[in-house]
Protein backbone atom coordinates (compact mmCIF):
# COMPACT_ATOMS: atom_id res chain seq x y z
CA UNK A 1 0.00 0.00 0.00
CA UNK A 2 1.51 3.38 -0.67
CA UNK A 3 3.99 4.42 1.08
CA UNK A 4 4.10 1.53 3.14
CA UNK A 5 5.07 -1.73 0.99
CA UNK A 6 4.99 -4.56 2.59
CA UNK A 7 8.47 -6.38 3.39
CA UNK A 8 9.25 -9.22 1.30
CA UNK A 9 12.31 -11.68 1.34
CA UNK A 10 13.20 -13.05 -1.64
CA UNK A 11 15.27 -16.45 -1.74
CA UNK A 12 17.76 -16.82 0.84
CA UNK A 13 18.84 -13.27 1.06
CA UNK A 14 17.33 -11.28 4.17
CA UNK A 15 14.93 -9.29 3.62
CA UNK A 16 14.90 -5.72 4.75
CA UNK A 17 13.84 -5.13 8.42
CA UNK A 18 10.21 -5.42 8.37
CA UNK A 19 8.28 -1.70 8.17
CA UNK A 20 6.10 -1.43 10.99
CA UNK A 21 2.30 -1.52 9.70
CA UNK A 22 0.49 2.05 8.72
CA UNK A 23 -1.80 2.63 11.40
CA UNK A 24 -5.37 2.18 10.38
CA UNK A 25 -6.91 5.69 10.56
CA UNK A 26 -11.00 6.24 10.39
CA UNK A 27 -13.02 9.10 9.09
CA UNK A 28 -15.92 10.42 10.96
CA UNK A 29 -18.04 10.29 7.42
CA UNK A 30 -21.92 11.74 8.87
CA UNK A 31 -21.14 15.10 7.02
CA UNK A 32 -19.12 17.76 5.73
CA UNK A 33 -15.26 17.48 4.39
CA UNK A 34 -14.54 13.86 5.13
CA UNK A 35 -13.88 12.71 1.96
CA UNK A 36 -11.40 15.64 1.50
CA UNK A 37 -9.41 14.43 4.52
CA UNK A 38 -9.64 11.29 3.09
CA UNK A 39 -7.93 12.60 0.06
CA UNK A 40 -5.16 14.08 2.25
CA UNK A 41 -4.10 10.98 3.77
CA UNK A 42 -4.38 8.75 0.68
CA UNK A 43 -1.63 11.46 -0.70
CA UNK A 44 0.06 10.35 2.31
CA UNK A 45 -0.37 6.34 1.37
CA UNK A 46 -2.79 5.78 3.97
CA UNK A 47 -6.24 4.35 3.19
CA UNK A 48 -8.70 5.86 5.22
CA UNK A 49 -12.01 3.95 6.63
CA UNK A 50 -15.51 5.85 6.68
CA UNK A 51 -17.09 5.77 9.89
CA UNK A 52 -20.57 6.26 10.06
CA UNK A 53 -21.65 3.43 12.51
CA UNK A 54 -19.93 2.38 15.84
CA UNK A 55 -18.90 -0.99 14.42
CA UNK A 56 -16.40 1.26 11.99
CA UNK A 57 -14.26 2.40 15.05
CA UNK A 58 -13.25 -1.30 15.84
CA UNK A 59 -9.40 -2.09 15.28
CA UNK A 60 -8.76 1.49 14.10
CA UNK A 61 -5.77 3.59 15.45
CA UNK A 62 -6.89 7.59 14.66
CA UNK A 63 -9.74 8.84 13.72
CA UNK A 64 -10.33 12.27 12.20
CA UNK A 65 -13.83 14.24 12.76
CA UNK A 66 -13.60 16.66 9.54
CA UNK A 67 -14.86 20.08 9.25
CA UNK A 68 -18.57 20.88 8.82
CA UNK A 69 -21.59 21.61 10.80
CA UNK A 70 -21.04 20.30 14.05
CA UNK A 71 -24.99 20.94 14.76
CA UNK A 72 -25.74 17.93 12.33
CA UNK A 73 -22.90 16.13 13.46
CA UNK A 74 -23.88 16.15 17.13
CA UNK A 75 -27.25 14.76 15.97
CA UNK A 76 -25.94 11.41 14.57
CA UNK A 77 -23.56 11.20 17.36
CA UNK A 78 -26.65 12.00 20.06
CA UNK A 79 -29.21 9.91 18.15
CA UNK A 80 -27.57 6.65 16.59
CA UNK A 81 -25.49 5.53 19.39
CA UNK A 82 -21.92 7.19 18.88
CA UNK A 83 -21.19 9.61 20.95
CA UNK A 84 -20.44 7.19 23.78
CA UNK A 85 -18.42 4.90 21.80
CA UNK A 86 -16.03 7.74 20.70
CA UNK A 87 -15.44 8.91 23.74
CA UNK A 88 -14.16 5.09 24.88
CA UNK A 89 -12.08 5.14 21.54
CA UNK A 90 -10.44 8.45 22.86
CA UNK A 91 -10.24 6.98 26.41
CA UNK A 92 -9.04 3.76 25.46
CA UNK A 93 -5.85 4.90 23.68
CA UNK A 94 -7.35 6.27 19.89
CA UNK A 95 -5.90 9.37 18.48
CA UNK A 96 -8.42 11.83 17.57
CA UNK A 97 -7.67 15.04 15.25
CA UNK A 98 -10.93 17.42 14.60
CA UNK A 99 -11.08 20.78 12.44
CA UNK A 100 -13.90 23.59 13.05
CA UNK A 101 -16.48 21.15 13.49
CA UNK A 102 -14.45 18.19 14.76
CA UNK A 103 -12.92 20.49 17.25
CA UNK A 104 -16.26 21.93 18.60
CA UNK A 105 -17.48 18.25 18.78
CA UNK A 106 -14.22 17.47 21.21
CA UNK A 107 -14.19 20.28 23.15
CA UNK A 108 -14.81 20.25 27.20
CA UNK A 109 -17.01 23.15 26.65
CA UNK A 110 -19.05 24.52 23.81
CA UNK A 111 -20.75 28.08 23.59
CA UNK A 112 -22.70 30.75 20.95
CA UNK A 113 -24.82 28.74 21.44
CA UNK A 114 -23.87 25.91 24.26
CA UNK A 115 -24.01 22.55 22.68
CA UNK A 116 -23.03 19.21 24.20
CA UNK A 117 -19.94 17.95 23.43
CA UNK A 118 -18.13 14.80 24.17
CA UNK A 119 -15.45 16.47 26.02
CA UNK A 120 -12.11 14.84 25.22
CA UNK A 121 -10.20 17.58 24.44
CA UNK A 122 -9.55 20.29 27.58
CA UNK A 123 -10.65 23.20 25.82
CA UNK A 124 -13.42 26.07 25.54
CA UNK A 125 -14.41 27.16 22.25
CA UNK A 126 -16.83 29.56 20.83
CA UNK A 127 -18.69 28.73 17.40
CA UNK A 128 -18.55 30.85 14.65
CA UNK A 129 -16.02 33.02 16.78
CA UNK A 130 -15.26 34.91 14.11
CA UNK A 131 -18.42 35.87 12.82
CA UNK A 132 -20.29 34.95 9.65
CA UNK A 133 -19.21 33.51 6.36
CA UNK A 134 -18.66 36.90 5.02
CA UNK A 135 -16.00 36.77 8.36
CA UNK A 136 -14.10 33.83 6.45
CA UNK A 137 -10.43 34.76 5.86
CA UNK A 138 -7.04 32.92 4.32
CA UNK A 139 -3.95 33.36 6.73
CA UNK A 140 -0.59 31.69 7.89
CA UNK A 141 0.69 31.20 11.00
CA UNK A 142 4.17 29.91 12.31
CA UNK A 143 4.34 26.33 14.10
CA UNK A 144 7.75 25.75 15.54
CA UNK A 145 6.83 21.87 16.09
CA UNK A 146 5.95 21.61 12.16
CA UNK A 147 8.83 24.18 11.02
CA UNK A 148 8.84 26.24 8.22
CA UNK A 149 7.14 27.55 5.83
CA UNK A 150 4.44 29.13 8.34
CA UNK A 151 1.01 27.07 8.14
CA UNK A 152 -1.60 27.93 5.76
CA UNK A 153 -4.95 28.75 6.92
CA UNK A 154 -8.02 28.80 5.70
CA UNK A 155 -10.68 29.79 7.73
CA UNK A 156 -14.08 29.02 7.19
CA UNK A 157 -16.93 30.28 9.71
CA UNK A 158 -14.27 29.46 12.22
CA UNK A 159 -14.82 28.82 15.84
CA UNK A 160 -12.35 30.50 18.43
CA UNK A 161 -10.83 28.97 21.17
CA UNK A 162 -11.29 31.10 24.16
CA UNK A 163 -9.56 28.61 26.99
CA UNK A 164 -7.29 25.61 27.49
CA UNK A 165 -6.98 23.54 30.16
CA UNK A 166 -3.32 22.76 31.81
CA UNK A 167 -2.10 19.42 29.69
CA UNK A 168 -3.14 21.27 26.55
CA UNK A 169 -0.21 21.76 24.50
CA UNK A 170 -0.55 25.40 21.74
CA UNK A 171 1.01 24.29 18.89
CA UNK A 172 0.09 27.72 16.73
CA UNK A 173 -1.74 30.66 17.19
CA UNK A 174 -3.87 32.58 14.78
CA UNK A 175 -4.77 36.44 16.28
CA UNK A 176 -3.34 35.87 19.68
CA UNK A 177 -5.97 32.67 20.42
CA UNK A 178 -5.17 28.98 19.88
CA UNK A 179 -5.83 27.40 16.65
CA UNK A 180 -3.63 24.25 16.77
CA UNK A 181 -3.69 22.44 20.05
CA UNK A 182 -2.63 19.15 21.30
CA UNK A 183 -3.62 17.24 24.55
CA UNK A 184 -2.20 14.26 24.17
CA UNK A 185 -3.14 11.99 21.43
CA UNK A 186 -6.06 14.62 20.32
CA UNK A 187 -5.10 16.94 18.00
CA UNK A 188 -7.37 20.06 17.22
CA UNK A 189 -7.08 22.74 14.76
CA UNK A 190 -9.98 25.62 14.20
CA UNK A 191 -9.03 25.97 10.42
CA UNK A 192 -9.01 23.82 7.62
CA UNK A 193 -5.69 22.17 6.33
CA UNK A 194 -7.75 19.52 4.36
CA UNK A 195 -8.41 22.86 2.10
CA UNK A 196 -5.01 23.33 1.63
CA UNK A 197 -2.20 21.14 -0.35
CA UNK A 198 -0.09 21.90 2.77
CA UNK A 199 -0.17 17.93 4.55
CA UNK A 200 2.01 18.22 7.62
CA UNK A 201 -0.77 18.38 10.20
CA UNK A 202 -1.91 15.14 8.37
CA UNK A 203 1.90 13.95 8.94
CA UNK A 204 1.64 14.82 12.27
CA UNK A 205 -1.56 13.02 13.12
CA UNK A 206 -0.62 9.85 11.81
CA UNK A 207 2.92 9.46 14.03
CA UNK A 208 0.23 10.17 17.33
CA UNK A 209 -2.01 7.04 15.65
CA UNK A 210 1.02 5.09 15.44
CA UNK A 211 2.19 5.48 18.63
CA UNK A 212 -1.64 4.44 19.60
CA UNK A 213 -1.06 1.50 17.54
CA UNK A 214 2.00 0.75 19.21
CA UNK A 215 0.31 0.89 22.91
CA UNK A 216 -2.72 -1.39 21.94
CA UNK A 217 0.29 -3.77 20.20
CA UNK A 218 2.43 -3.70 23.58
CA UNK A 219 -1.01 -4.41 25.60
CA UNK A 220 -2.33 -7.18 23.85
CA UNK A 221 1.37 -8.89 23.33
CA UNK A 222 1.69 -8.34 19.95
CA UNK A 223 -1.71 -9.17 18.59
CA UNK A 224 -3.72 -5.81 17.53
CA UNK A 225 -7.50 -5.91 18.91
CA UNK A 226 -8.78 -2.64 19.75
CA UNK B 1 -8.99 28.76 -9.06
CA UNK B 2 -7.60 32.09 -6.98
CA UNK B 3 -7.17 31.13 -3.30
CA UNK B 4 -9.72 33.73 -2.10
CA UNK B 5 -12.39 31.62 -4.53
CA UNK B 6 -11.31 28.39 -1.72
CA UNK B 7 -13.14 30.29 0.53
CA UNK B 8 -16.56 30.31 -1.00
CA UNK B 9 -15.92 26.65 -2.07
CA UNK B 10 -14.47 25.64 1.07
CA UNK B 11 -17.95 26.71 2.72
CA UNK B 12 -19.89 24.05 0.10
CA UNK B 13 -17.36 21.73 0.80
CA UNK B 14 -18.22 21.71 4.35
CA UNK B 15 -21.95 21.81 3.52
CA UNK B 16 -21.16 18.33 1.71
CA UNK B 17 -23.11 15.23 3.01
CA UNK B 18 -25.89 17.33 4.16
CA UNK B 19 -29.43 18.21 3.68
CA UNK B 20 -30.20 21.96 2.93
CA UNK B 21 -33.76 22.96 3.42
CA UNK B 22 -35.92 25.57 1.97
CA UNK B 23 -37.89 27.77 4.99
CA UNK B 24 -39.91 30.99 4.77
CA UNK B 25 -39.90 32.18 8.27
CA UNK B 26 -38.16 31.22 11.61
CA UNK B 27 -40.16 28.67 13.22
CA UNK B 28 -39.69 26.55 10.16
CA UNK B 29 -35.90 27.41 9.99
CA UNK B 30 -35.84 26.24 13.46
CA UNK B 31 -37.03 23.25 12.55
CA UNK B 32 -35.02 22.31 10.18
CA UNK B 33 -32.28 23.22 12.15
CA UNK B 34 -33.53 20.82 14.37
CA UNK B 35 -34.06 18.08 12.00
CA UNK B 36 -30.13 18.41 11.37
CA UNK B 37 -30.20 20.74 7.94
CA UNK B 38 -26.66 21.89 7.56
CA UNK B 39 -28.20 25.12 6.06
CA UNK B 40 -31.66 26.82 5.12
CA UNK B 41 -32.57 28.24 2.04
CA UNK B 42 -34.49 31.50 2.89
CA UNK B 43 -37.17 32.48 0.96
CA UNK B 44 -40.39 34.53 0.19
CA UNK B 45 -42.67 31.43 -0.99
CA UNK B 46 -42.06 27.82 -1.17
CA UNK B 47 -41.97 26.91 -5.01
CA UNK B 48 -45.05 24.50 -4.76
CA UNK B 49 -46.33 27.83 -3.41
CA UNK B 50 -44.97 30.11 -6.41
CA UNK B 51 -46.26 27.68 -9.04
CA UNK B 52 -49.95 27.93 -7.56
CA UNK B 53 -50.65 31.30 -6.57
CA UNK B 54 -48.64 33.11 -9.78
CA UNK B 55 -47.47 36.79 -10.06
CA UNK B 56 -43.98 38.08 -9.38
CA UNK B 57 -41.51 35.60 -7.18
CA UNK B 58 -39.39 37.59 -5.50
CA UNK B 59 -36.06 37.68 -3.05
CA UNK B 60 -37.73 37.10 0.75
CA UNK B 61 -38.53 40.50 2.74
CA UNK B 62 -35.05 41.85 4.76
CA UNK B 63 -37.28 41.51 8.13
CA UNK B 64 -37.77 37.84 7.26
CA UNK B 65 -34.03 36.91 6.62
CA UNK B 66 -32.74 38.99 9.51
CA UNK B 67 -35.88 37.08 11.40
CA UNK B 68 -33.75 33.30 10.16
CA UNK B 69 -30.46 34.38 10.62
CA UNK B 70 -31.48 35.29 14.22
CA UNK B 71 -32.93 32.43 15.25
CA UNK B 72 -30.36 29.48 13.73
CA UNK B 73 -26.46 28.64 14.19
CA UNK B 74 -26.11 27.01 10.82
CA UNK B 75 -25.33 29.29 7.51
CA UNK B 76 -27.90 31.00 5.72
CA UNK B 77 -28.64 30.90 1.93
CA UNK B 78 -31.38 33.12 0.66
CA UNK B 79 -32.27 33.34 -3.17
CA UNK B 80 -32.30 36.41 -5.63
CA UNK B 81 -33.97 36.87 -8.98
CA UNK B 82 -31.76 35.81 -12.19
CA UNK B 83 -29.64 38.44 -13.16
CA UNK B 84 -30.75 40.91 -9.81
CA UNK B 85 -27.62 42.21 -8.57
CA UNK B 86 -29.00 44.59 -6.74
CA UNK B 87 -31.23 41.75 -4.65
CA UNK B 88 -27.44 40.11 -4.13
CA UNK B 89 -25.87 43.49 -3.14
CA UNK B 90 -28.61 43.58 -0.17
CA UNK B 91 -28.35 40.05 0.81
CA UNK B 92 -24.68 40.43 1.27
CA UNK B 93 -24.80 43.44 3.49
CA UNK B 94 -27.45 41.92 5.47
CA UNK B 95 -24.74 38.98 6.44
CA UNK B 96 -26.42 36.12 4.11
CA UNK B 97 -23.71 33.25 4.17
CA UNK B 98 -24.51 31.90 0.23
CA UNK B 99 -26.93 33.52 -2.03
CA UNK B 100 -28.94 31.53 -4.63
CA UNK B 101 -29.16 33.06 -8.10
CA UNK B 102 -32.64 31.09 -8.43
CA UNK B 103 -34.46 29.82 -11.55
CA UNK B 104 -37.57 29.34 -8.86
CA UNK B 105 -37.76 33.19 -8.83
CA UNK B 106 -39.24 35.17 -11.44
CA UNK B 107 -35.67 36.33 -13.71
CA UNK B 108 -35.04 40.44 -13.47
CA UNK B 109 -32.84 39.82 -16.61
CA UNK B 110 -33.68 37.75 -19.58
CA UNK B 111 -30.17 37.63 -20.78
CA UNK B 112 -27.32 37.82 -18.07
CA UNK B 113 -26.75 36.24 -14.90
CA UNK B 114 -24.89 38.33 -12.10
CA UNK B 115 -21.52 38.76 -12.18
CA UNK B 116 -20.70 36.99 -9.03
CA UNK B 117 -16.76 37.33 -9.05
CA UNK B 118 -17.85 41.08 -7.86
CA UNK B 119 -19.35 39.71 -4.48
CA UNK B 120 -17.56 38.24 -1.37
CA UNK B 121 -20.81 36.12 -0.36
CA UNK B 122 -20.59 33.03 -2.64
CA UNK B 123 -22.95 32.06 -4.94
CA UNK B 124 -25.06 29.38 -6.03
CA UNK B 125 -26.40 28.51 -9.31
CA UNK B 126 -28.56 25.41 -11.26
CA UNK B 127 -27.89 24.01 -14.19
CA UNK B 128 -29.49 21.10 -16.23
CA UNK B 129 -26.26 20.30 -17.95
CA UNK B 130 -22.41 20.51 -17.93
CA UNK B 131 -22.09 23.91 -20.26
CA UNK B 132 -24.53 25.54 -18.20
CA UNK B 133 -22.54 24.55 -14.92
CA UNK B 134 -19.55 25.53 -16.88
CA UNK B 135 -20.89 29.16 -17.92
CA UNK B 136 -22.80 29.85 -14.07
CA UNK B 137 -19.21 28.88 -12.91
CA UNK B 138 -17.13 30.91 -15.06
CA UNK B 139 -19.47 33.85 -13.81
CA UNK B 140 -18.12 32.91 -10.52
CA UNK B 141 -20.40 30.37 -8.70
CA UNK B 142 -19.07 28.37 -6.11
CA UNK B 143 -21.36 25.78 -5.93
CA UNK B 144 -23.80 24.02 -8.56
CA UNK B 145 -27.08 22.30 -7.96
CA UNK B 146 -29.39 20.58 -10.72
CA UNK B 147 -32.45 22.54 -11.53
CA UNK B 148 -34.44 19.66 -11.74
CA UNK B 149 -38.60 20.90 -11.74
CA UNK B 150 -38.88 22.84 -8.08
CA UNK B 151 -41.76 22.23 -6.40
CA UNK B 152 -42.88 19.70 -8.59
CA UNK B 153 -42.67 16.93 -5.73
CA UNK B 154 -41.49 14.93 -8.84
CA UNK B 155 -37.71 13.75 -8.70
CA UNK B 156 -37.51 12.87 -12.88
CA UNK B 157 -36.21 15.83 -13.61
CA UNK B 158 -33.31 16.20 -10.78
CA UNK B 159 -32.46 12.52 -12.11
CA UNK B 160 -31.83 14.06 -15.83
CA UNK B 161 -29.70 16.48 -14.92
CA UNK B 162 -27.33 14.71 -13.05
CA UNK B 163 -27.39 12.07 -15.12
CA UNK B 164 -26.90 14.68 -18.12
CA UNK B 165 -23.53 16.32 -16.39
CA UNK B 166 -22.54 13.11 -15.08
CA UNK B 167 -22.41 11.84 -18.65
CA UNK B 168 -21.37 15.30 -20.25
CA UNK B 169 -18.64 15.36 -17.73
CA UNK B 170 -17.23 11.59 -18.79
CA UNK B 171 -16.82 12.88 -22.32
CA UNK B 172 -15.10 15.49 -21.78
CA UNK B 173 -12.51 13.35 -20.21
CA UNK B 174 -11.64 11.34 -23.19
CA UNK B 175 -11.20 14.03 -25.51
CA UNK B 176 -7.42 14.89 -26.84
CA UNK B 177 -6.22 18.28 -25.86
CA UNK B 178 -6.80 19.93 -29.30
CA UNK B 179 -10.36 18.82 -29.30
CA UNK B 180 -11.17 20.37 -26.63
CA UNK B 181 -11.59 24.41 -28.09
CA UNK B 182 -14.69 22.80 -30.16
CA UNK B 183 -15.86 20.95 -27.17
CA UNK B 184 -15.91 24.39 -25.05
CA UNK B 185 -17.63 26.08 -28.62
CA UNK B 186 -20.16 23.17 -28.69
CA UNK B 187 -21.02 23.43 -24.64
CA UNK B 188 -20.81 26.97 -24.98
CA UNK B 189 -18.53 27.65 -21.77
CA UNK B 190 -14.82 28.76 -20.86
CA UNK B 191 -12.32 27.07 -22.50
CA UNK B 192 -9.95 27.25 -19.68
CA UNK B 193 -12.62 25.70 -17.23
CA UNK B 194 -13.72 22.79 -20.01
CA UNK B 195 -9.93 22.35 -19.95
CA UNK B 196 -9.83 21.78 -16.07
CA UNK B 197 -12.99 19.81 -16.37
CA UNK B 198 -11.06 17.53 -19.06
CA UNK B 199 -8.16 17.03 -16.68
CA UNK B 200 -9.50 16.65 -13.44
CA UNK B 201 -12.83 14.55 -14.40
CA UNK B 202 -15.12 15.90 -12.31
CA UNK B 203 -16.34 20.00 -11.86
CA UNK B 204 -14.28 22.46 -10.30
CA UNK B 205 -16.92 23.17 -7.43
CA UNK B 206 -18.97 21.12 -5.78
CA UNK B 207 -22.18 19.49 -7.46
CA UNK B 208 -25.07 19.24 -5.28
CA UNK B 209 -29.08 18.12 -6.40
CA UNK B 210 -32.30 20.07 -6.05
CA UNK B 211 -35.68 19.94 -7.71
CA UNK B 212 -38.27 17.30 -6.07
CA UNK B 213 -36.93 15.84 -3.96
CA UNK B 214 -39.58 14.83 -1.76
CA UNK B 215 -38.62 11.21 0.51
CA UNK B 216 -35.75 9.67 1.92
CA UNK B 217 -35.55 7.49 -0.91
CA UNK B 218 -35.20 10.42 -3.67
CA UNK B 219 -32.13 12.09 -1.86
CA UNK B 220 -30.21 9.04 -1.71
CA UNK B 221 -31.37 8.14 -5.14
CA UNK B 222 -29.31 12.23 -6.41
CA UNK B 223 -26.67 11.02 -3.62
CA UNK B 224 -25.75 7.35 -5.32
CA UNK B 225 -25.86 9.20 -8.61
CA UNK B 226 -22.91 11.84 -7.93
CA UNK B 227 -24.23 14.32 -6.55
CA UNK B 228 -22.43 15.82 -2.88
CA UNK B 229 -25.56 17.24 -0.86
CA UNK B 230 -29.06 17.73 -1.42
CA UNK B 231 -31.66 21.11 -1.25
CA UNK B 232 -35.29 20.18 -0.27
CA UNK B 233 -37.33 22.65 -1.19
CA UNK B 234 -41.41 22.39 -1.07
CA UNK B 235 -40.66 18.48 0.11
CA UNK B 236 -40.36 19.05 3.82
CA UNK B 237 -43.04 22.14 4.59
CA UNK B 238 -45.78 20.78 2.14
CA UNK B 239 -45.75 17.30 4.07
CA UNK B 240 -47.93 16.03 6.41
CA UNK B 241 -44.96 15.65 9.20
CA UNK B 242 -42.24 18.42 8.10
CA UNK B 243 -40.20 17.59 11.38
CA UNK B 244 -40.01 13.76 10.92
CA UNK B 245 -39.63 13.84 7.34
CA UNK B 246 -36.74 16.54 7.55
CA UNK B 247 -35.31 14.21 10.00
CA UNK B 248 -35.50 11.08 7.61
CA UNK B 249 -33.96 12.91 4.57
CA UNK B 250 -30.87 14.09 6.77
CA UNK B 251 -30.56 10.53 7.95
CA UNK B 252 -30.67 9.28 4.54
CA UNK B 253 -28.01 11.47 3.06
CA UNK B 254 -25.70 10.43 5.00
CA UNK B 255 -26.35 6.73 5.01
CA UNK B 256 -27.18 6.92 1.50
CA UNK B 257 -25.75 3.52 0.38
CA UNK B 258 -27.24 1.61 3.50
CA UNK B 259 -30.75 0.31 2.24
CA UNK B 260 -30.91 -1.09 6.07
CA UNK B 261 -30.80 2.51 7.08
CA UNK B 262 -33.27 3.92 4.77
CA UNK B 263 -35.71 1.01 5.36
CA UNK B 264 -35.54 2.37 8.87
CA UNK B 265 -35.82 6.19 8.28
CA UNK B 266 -38.34 6.05 5.54
CA UNK B 267 -40.69 4.71 8.21
CA UNK B 268 -43.55 6.40 10.01
CA UNK B 269 -43.55 9.59 8.04
CA UNK B 270 -47.37 10.17 7.09
CA UNK B 271 -47.87 11.72 3.58
CA UNK B 272 -45.18 13.45 1.33
CA UNK B 273 -46.01 16.24 -0.73
CA UNK B 274 -48.55 15.75 -3.63
CA UNK B 275 -46.49 15.48 -6.90
CA UNK B 276 -47.19 16.79 -10.72
CA UNK B 277 -46.41 14.34 -13.44
CA UNK B 278 -44.37 16.81 -15.51
CA UNK B 279 -44.16 15.22 -18.68
CA UNK B 280 -48.11 16.43 -19.31
CA UNK B 281 -47.16 20.18 -17.75
CA UNK B 282 -47.06 22.40 -20.49
CA UNK B 283 -43.63 24.01 -21.57
CA UNK B 284 -44.25 27.40 -19.93
CA UNK B 285 -44.79 26.28 -16.63
CA UNK B 286 -41.59 24.62 -16.37
CA UNK B 287 -39.29 26.74 -13.95
CA UNK B 288 -35.88 24.51 -15.21
CA UNK B 289 -35.73 26.42 -18.42
CA UNK B 290 -35.50 30.12 -16.77
CA UNK B 291 -31.43 31.32 -17.33
CA UNK B 292 -29.61 29.60 -19.69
Amino acid sequence: MGAFPEATTVGPRPGPAPSPAPPRIGVLALQGSFALHAAVLRRLGIEAVEVRRAAALEGLDGLIIPGGESSTMLKFLLEEDLFDPLVAFQRDGGALYGTCAGAILMARTVENPAQKSLGVLDIEIQRNGYGRQLESHLGACPCSALGEPDLPLVMIRGPVISDTGPRVEVLAEWRGQPAFVREGKVLATTFHPELTDDTRIHAYFLELAAEAREATSRKSGGTISR
Amino acid sequence: MSTEFRLKTGLADMLKGGAIMDVTNAEQARIAEDAGAVSVMALERVPADIRRDGGVARMSSPEKIREIIESVSIPVMAKVRIGHFVEAQILQEMGVDFVDESEVLTPADEENHIDKHAFEVPFVCGCRNLGEALRRIGEGAALIRTKGEAGSGNIVEAVRHLRQIGNELRRLTILTDDELMSASKELRAPYEIVRMVARDGRLPVPNFAAGGVATPADAALCMQLGAESVFVGSGIFKSTDPEQRAKAIVKAVTHYRDPAMLVEVSMGLGEPMRGLDIATMPEEELLQTRGN
